[in-house]
């Protein structure tokens, strides 16, 4: 059954950034934060709780939807497939995200865009995100 | 890229507002943060200057392994030490680190003095220098706050701050990073204040390649398991360091109403426990380390009647409940936590400002002191003299709190009691009452602080029948590998995770051959670089005296004797080696 990363338990977030960490370092072969698809975030500083800035593995993505090249295209279950040599950077994708968590990297000029891979919820030390099974069929 | 070993070193020169970056090849034997720190500084110290001269350097520095690892999560700070008049160093965790290394910078030099208060923005592009007079003045709170709101960044960036008391020169003011972490010790609050220095904003957002992706991924993956799976780190992020105060009160040593006692009636309700129960809201880690040792609590406390409340929320430690706690006789968290709150906000050192209110309520009761130098009233047990005395030593009003916001060596040498000026080679001392390794540990430390060498833990480890010899020897190796671990900036709460042959296997994956005897080599040359900057400054280990009030009262090893503790001292200059 497929699955989309979801944050289950935000409250639980200590920020040690280990899936972000985790996300360039399996993805991009890279050490960053900059890059990776999952963010973590305060919502107003230290004082404030946590935020996780994820794909939401849309059923119909509309940044599949909006990409001009088919570069993006819609993941059974949830989400999107990725394949960047298709990609020209015109970042119609980045406009079209309703959740606007789809990032340009200006390195590549490439949407940083997450592939529903679940490590990020592999190196979650508090059970904070999910890999959620979806049911194909209401897809 | 990750392992480079030419470093980048940010060189930031306040008297005529200009930066320029530095690639070192030669420093890459230092690996990086003490290392690298120390060895800068030693460059380019003024001998003969105070510590409050603008031309004396700030280093700030982190290593190969910061961030890119679990638990390499400090920056490495040195100074010169407005406190002590010698060596400065001290280290921070949340982002700071993390921020440095996207930037790209191993280490920042700022010397000289701004014409009037700057924080700089610190980026891969380099350093703006900008106005903080607004700034200037306010709480550790509202200045980071609204550096928050006027810089971008946010998320991964570090916001590195002074308060009052930097500003106005307490030679025990820290530097808060982040909120919840600071430089604490030392005073290096008071040397950004005399650079006229009041903030740091580091943000970057690099990206390196993975040298050899198979190898880093095993080697972080098996020090990411020894954090999380094993309970090598489970008393960090449990209880936390707060966990030590039953334990302490247990062995007889937790230091009390100014070590009158070593065990405090009220440990129960200040406990870790206690703190935990009843307050603790979450936990929160340095970006890079899954334990997530620091604990939050909530300051909650009714102002009017009808159900009219405020609340704060801060961290909370072992050594703020000693010094804030126990060591002042207060016996609830609220009193604890409105103490916490004032040292917080104003800047100031935890555990200096607890000795010295412990010692001046005792030298109060003796005499030594009287109330008009005071203006207030000091009671142990009693937070709201504490409270008032912390914003006069900011404020100084008079010649008396002039002389405290020096520190309790300068108190103490003014208006007397140095019998229970409870300091270790002029630092106030940290909260073990273990015995003779403890006292002798923090006094020999090149920083004077219960970290140097643990031989907090030796105590504990060895009990009252120890090998003099023994119990020297260890003391000098574990000061020696605790450089080799801070050069890395792994958190010394990981020195269990850190074993020498996952620092190898962890710096080889990077590209950096550590084999062989490069590691105690490098713990040597560390140790002995200390002890010459040292000697410059006029430190000589024959002049160390222990405060009676030390010997007095009974500690975990029984009653202690000075003779055995100056016999200690002696074995220890004689097995130095530098």
């Amino acid at each position: 059954m497929a699955r989309v990363l979801t944050v289950k338990r935000i409250s639980r977030c200590i920020a040690c950034y280990s899936c972000m960490l985790a996300c360039t370092r399996t993805v991009y072969g890279q050490f960053s934060l900059a890059k990776s698809a999952i963010q973590i975030r305060t919502r107003g500083g230290l004082q404030s709780k946590l935020a996780a800035d994820v794909c939401l593995g849309c059923a119909e993505p509309p940044c599949a939807s909006a990409c001009p090249r088919e570069a993006l295209r819609p993941r059974a279950g949830g989400g999107v497939r990725f394949a960047r040599a298709r990609c020209d950077g015109c970042a119609a994708c980045v406009e079209a995200c309703i959740a606007r968590v789809i990032r340009m990297d200006p390195e590549e000029n490439l949407p940083i865009v997450c592939v529903q891979c679940g490590t990020c919820v592999r190196y979650c030390p508090h059970e904070v995100l999910e890999m959620t099974p979806v049911d194909e069929g209401e897809g | 890229m990750l392992g480079e070993r030419v470093l980048t070193i940010l060189n930031i020169d306040l008297d005529d507002l200009t930066w320029s970056s530095e690639a070192r090849a030669d420093l890459s034997e230092y690996l990086g943060g003490i290392g690298l720190a120390g060895k800068l500084f030693a460059e380019r110290w003024r001998p003969g200057s105070s510590p409050g001269d603008p031309g004396q350097p700030v280093v700030l520095a982190i290593g190969p392994l910061s961030t890119v690892f679990p638990l390499a999560t400090k920056t490495a700070a040195v100074f010169h030490s407005p406190l002590t008049g010698e060596w400065g160093e001290s280290y921070a965790g949340m982002r700071l680190a993390m921020a440095l290394r996207f930037a790209g910078y191993d280490a920042l030099v700022v010397s000289g003095r701004a014409p009037h208060p700057v924080y700089l923005v610190i980026t891969a592009d380099g350093v703006a220098f900008r106005d903080a007079r607004a700034l200037w003045g306010l709480s550790t709170e509202e200045s980071g706050r609204i550096l928050r709101e006027w810089e971008t960044g946010r998320g991964h960036r570090s916001i590195v701050r002074i308060g009052p008391a930097g500003e106005r020169g307490v030679a025990f003011a820290g530097v808060n990073v982040d909120t919840f972490r600071h430089f604490g010790r030392l005073g290096l609050g008071a040397v950004f204040g005399a650079k006229n220095l009041k903030a740091l904003v580091v943000h970057g957002n690099r990206c390196f390649p993975i040298p050899d992706r198979k190898a880093y991924r095993e080697v972080y993956d098996e020090v990411y398991a020894r954090a999380v799976d094993t309970d090598l780190m489970e008393k960090y992020h449990g209880l936390g360091t707060a966990g030590n105060v039953l334990v302490l009160n247990g062995l007889g040593a937790l230091p009390t109403r100014n070590l009158r006692q070593n065990r405090f009636e009220h440990a129960v309700d200040i406990s870790g426990e206690a703190f935990a129960e009843k307050t603790l809201l979450r936990k929160l880690a340095c970006p890079g380390c899954p334990v997530g040792c620091i604990h939050i609590g909530l300051y909650r406390r009714q102002f009017d009647a009808g159900y009219e409340f405020e609340s704060s929320t801060l961290a909370y430690d072992h050594e703020l409940i000693y010094a804030l706690g126990s060591l002042l006789g207060i016996s609830d968290t609220g009193g604890i936590y409105a103490l916490i709150e004032k040292t917080e906000l104003l800047g100031l050192d935890a555990i200096t400002s607890g000795a010295l209110l412990a010692w001046a309520t005792e030298a109060r009761e003796k005499g030594l002191i009287v109330g008009e130098q005071l203006g207030t009233r000091l009671t142990f047990g009693e937070p709201e003299g504490y409270l008032e005395v912390l914003d006069r030593i900011v404020t100084q009003p008079n010649d008396f709190y002039r002389t405290l916001a020096q520190g309790l060596e300068a108190a103490a040498e003014a208006f007397g009691g140095r019998e229970f000026a409870l300091t270790l080679g002029g630092h106030e001392m940290a909260g073990y009452h273990t015995g003779y390794g403890f006292l002798l540990g923090q006094a020999v430390g090149a920083r004077h602080s219960h970290l140097c060498n643990a031989g907090y833990a030796l105590d504990q480890k060895m009990g009252p029948d120890f090998d003099p010899d023994a119990l020297v020897d260890e003391l000098i190796a574990e000061e020696k590998w605790r450089q080799v671990l801070n050069s890395l900036c792994i958190c010394l709460f990981g020195r269990g995770v850190w074993t020498g042959d996952l620092v190898r296997r962890a710096l080889l994956c990077l590209g950096i051959d550590a084999e062989g005897e490069f590691l105690s080599e490098l713990g040597k040359r560390i140790f002995k670089l200390k002890n010459e900057v040292k000697r410059q400054m006029g430190f000589d280990y024959r002049w160390l005296r222990f405060p009676r009030r030390c010997l007095e009262t009974p500690s975990f090893q029984g009653q202690l004797d000075e003779e055995v503790l100056r016999d200690l001292l002696n074995r220890y200059i004689a097995r130095l080696g530098v």
